[in-house]
């Protein structure tokens, strides 16, 4: 057996964005098996909206991903409008898919870049960042915003599409349809790119079904899995559109599935703005919300998204759960990368559009000395701080704030 | 013995190399930067990120050899050098050549991808390793390729130094015609010693972070960026002496059209970096050769024939 030599692929790695850790074990060129830690970026989403009013989280909400921030918050927002019970008018909901497409347009069209870069295709990913900027100046004049748009407020959105916003929406779409017509021929014409992701990543129809696969990556292994479709959000079912599919299982299919799933998305955008119907923006929505449950599912650009949300009486809400799409995904990894070449490794991982810092909801402390991992909970990490400052000469007891 | 001094420190010598890297250097970046429709560097930009590396502080890993990895830098960059005395410039005669001078040349050009095998193995870094490993897998890939590509050209010359060589081809411009499938698989093999896209799997960004560079820094770090692009001239220069038969009498004019055959040798060579993805070193391995090494082969045949019809 050949010798293996483990290297670390992270937390800090020119191919990963996120800090995430990779362990792989090498036999040659070949990974013999691999270890996926989370837990670098736990930033206490969830503790800290329970501190806070409905409203106040919405926009802490929106910083959970710096890409899907509307899905986030239309999965929020829409779980806090069940528990209260509004039920907002169709003008807003419109509004609300048609930003939510863009926004799937500005992430895959990232995606392809950041793809093309990981196999060292820089041409790609310089073309395909360039018409991303179609996309986002479009989203930058609808909300406000390049990558935050708040445009969700508790019942409704905050601001209105005119008929000229309308007209260059079309016009945009047009151009970003044609470019990505190109980018389909490139991707699959290309011998080095064809070669890079044929056969490489392989996940079946039945290990995606039991990792619980979701989102584009399901998708392109013949899983027939779209929230949009399956359970309708908003106003999908009212608008026509087919769930893409792809039986290719490899890194190859995905890039496919995520190309046609862009052509899916302008349909939904014209639509979206031609069936828009005339109406208010917003319900009024009380303060306090009554105790009450809301769990929702948003079809995220990277794959099924699940918002909870418990109200208990008050302005802030009891407990808040968010599960990204990349917790559903992370655990195909390992299965993808094992056997594989150390050179598909990144591909592999950012085939599964990562968005490590989104997914993150708990802290793992590992101990230098003596390799132990802990786990810790609210009042551990309280303690922990506090301790780790008057070991460092800093007492919070002490100080007397000015009342 | 002044004149010696002044070929080896001025001109064709280091001086005239490390200004003439800078500038293919830049013209590579800014050729790269335009085909993927971004603005590109100014002009002094490569000049700069090396006045800059040269101020840096070179820091060495505690548990690499110190001697190797302080002496590499200079070894590759020297090696890189000496090639020049023996490749035509202005005219179809090198500064000093003999019968064989065609080995020596391949042989010199060799030892930078050397000297980045030991660079990344004396590091005793894991990505440095890996990289080291993958220069020296790729060596082999392309490195006889190259070799043949050259050898054909030379028994057509009936001649085994670049001067003979660049005479015959200039005497026999059409001959030059004979040679195009050599002059593919030099471009392709070149492309894979530079270690640029998509042959750069050694230095793979996204995979093994700078590959046997990953250690270096400061003016270490600089001496190899120099020494690649010192290797860039010398592998257009190869290019430009065998299978691009234009000359003159005429110093000031022959010097001339030898950079316009060097920068035209560096235009493919973007073009390629920007056309292509990285492949992966089996499959790097597998194309040298299944297809390169069958085409150099086919090119001697070519010569061998021409040179029985003639």
């Amino acid at each position: 057996m050949p010798k293996r030599v483990e290297i670390p692929l992270g937390p800090q790695h020119p191919a990963l964005k996120e800090p995430e850790s990779f362990t792989l074990y090498l036999e040659g060129e070949r990974v013999a098996a691999s270890n996926v830690t989370i837990g670098y970026n736990h930033r206490g989403m969830e503790k800290a909206c329970e501190q806070r009013s409905y409203i106040q989280d919405l926009y802490l909400i929106e910083r959970t991903c710096g890409i899907c921030s509307h899905s986030h918050t239309t999965a929020f927002i829409t779980a806090t409008e069940e528990v209260a019970g509004l039920e907002i008018p169709k003008r807003a909901k419109y509004i609300r898919v048609l930003v939510g497409e863009l926004e799937r347009v500005h992430s895959h069209l990232l995606w392809v870049g950041v793809a093309a870069h990981e196999i060292g295709f820089d041409s790609l990913f310089m073309y395909s960042w360039r018409d991303r900027e179609i996309v986002m100046d479009i989203l930058a004049m609808l909300t406000g915003g390049r990558v935050q748009y708040s445009i969700n407020t508790l019942g409704g959105v905050r601001r209105d599409v005119s008929e000229s916003q309308k007209e260059q929406i079309l016009k945009a779409v047009d151009i970003l349809e044609e470019r990505t017509k190109y980018y389909i021929e490139v991707a699959t014409t290309e011998t080095t790119m064809m070669g890079r992701l044929k056969n490489v990543g392989g996940l079946t129809y039945d290990i995606a079904m039991r990792f619980h696969a979701s989102g584009p990556l399901a998708r392109a292994s013949g899983v027939t899995r779209d929230v949009r479709r399956d359970d309708p959000y908003l106003v999908y079912d009212e608008l026509d559109f087919n769930v893409i599919t792809n039986d290719g299982c490899d890194v190859f299919a995905r890039v496919v599935v995520r190309a046609l799933e862009l052509m899916e998305s302008y349909k939904l955008i014209r639509q979206a703005v031609k069936n828009m119907p005339d109406g208010d923006l917003t319900v009024k929505a009380p303060r306090k919300l009554p105790a009450n449950e809301a769990t929702v599912r948003y079809e995220a650009p990277r794959g099924e998204d699940i918002h909870y949300v418990r109200g208990n009486g008050t302005e802030k809400p009891e407990r808040v759960k968010l599960r990204a799409p990349t917790m559903a995904n992370l655990a195909s990894i390992s299965y993808m990368i094992d056997g594989g070449y150390l050179a598909d490794v990144p591909i592999v991982i950012a085939a599964i559009d990562p968005c490590f810092s989104c997914t993150d909801r708990a802290i793992s402390i590992k101990q230098i000395e003596n390799g132990r991992e802990d786990k810790m909970d609210w009042e551990n990490l309280r303690k922990y701080s506090i301790d780790w400052y008057k070991k460092r000469g800093f007492d919070g007891h002490k100080i007397k704030l000015m009342h | 013995m002044l004149m010696s001094l002044f070929y080896i420190f001025i001109f064709p010598g280091i001086l005239f190399l490390s200004i003439y890297g800078i500038i293919l250097e830049f013209v590579d970046r800014k050729l790269f930067a335009r085909f993927q429709n971004r603005v590109g560097p100014p002009w002094f930009q490569p000049l700069a990120d090396f006045i800059k590396l040269m101020g840096k502080e070179g820091i060495i890993p505690t548990h690499s050899d110190k001697a190797m990895f302080k002496i590499l830098p200079a070894f590759a960059i020297a090696a890189a050098s000496v090639v020049i005395l023996y490749l035509p410039i202005w005219s179809t005669n090198a500064l000093y050549s003999f019968d064989g001078d065609l080995i020596v040349v391949l042989y010199l050009l060799t030892i930078p991808t050397v000297t980045f095998f030991l660079a990344g193995w004396s590091s005793s870094s894991l990505y440095a390793t890996i990289g080291a490993v993958r220069t020296i897998t790729q060596l082999f890939a392309y490195e006889v390729p190259l070799f043949m590509s050259l050898l054909g050209p030379a028994i057509l010359a009936d001649s085994w130094s670049f001067s003979g060589i660049t005479e015959f081809y200039c005497n026999n411009p059409l001959m030059a015609l004979a040679n195009i499938p050599g002059f593919i698989v030099a471009i392709i093999a070149i492309q894979g010693k530079l270690e640029r896209t998509p042959f750069d799997i050694p230095d793979a960004e996204t995979e093994i972070v700078a590959g046997p560079f990953t250690e270096y820094s400061g003016r270490f770090l600089a001496f190899f960026r120099m020494s690649l692009d010192i290797e860039m001239i010398i592998g257009a220069s190869i290019i430009a002496a065998v299978f691009l038969p234009f000359w003159s009498t005429n110093i000031w004019f022959g010097l001339l059209i030898y950079l316009v055959k060097t920068l035209l040798v560096v235009f493919i060579l973007s073009l390629l970096r920007a056309l292509m993805a990285r492949i992966r070193i089996e499959q790097m391995v597998n194309f040298c050769w299944k297809f390169l090494a069958p085409l150099a082969i086919l090119q001697i045949l070519i010569d061998i024939i021409v040179k029985v019809l003639i």
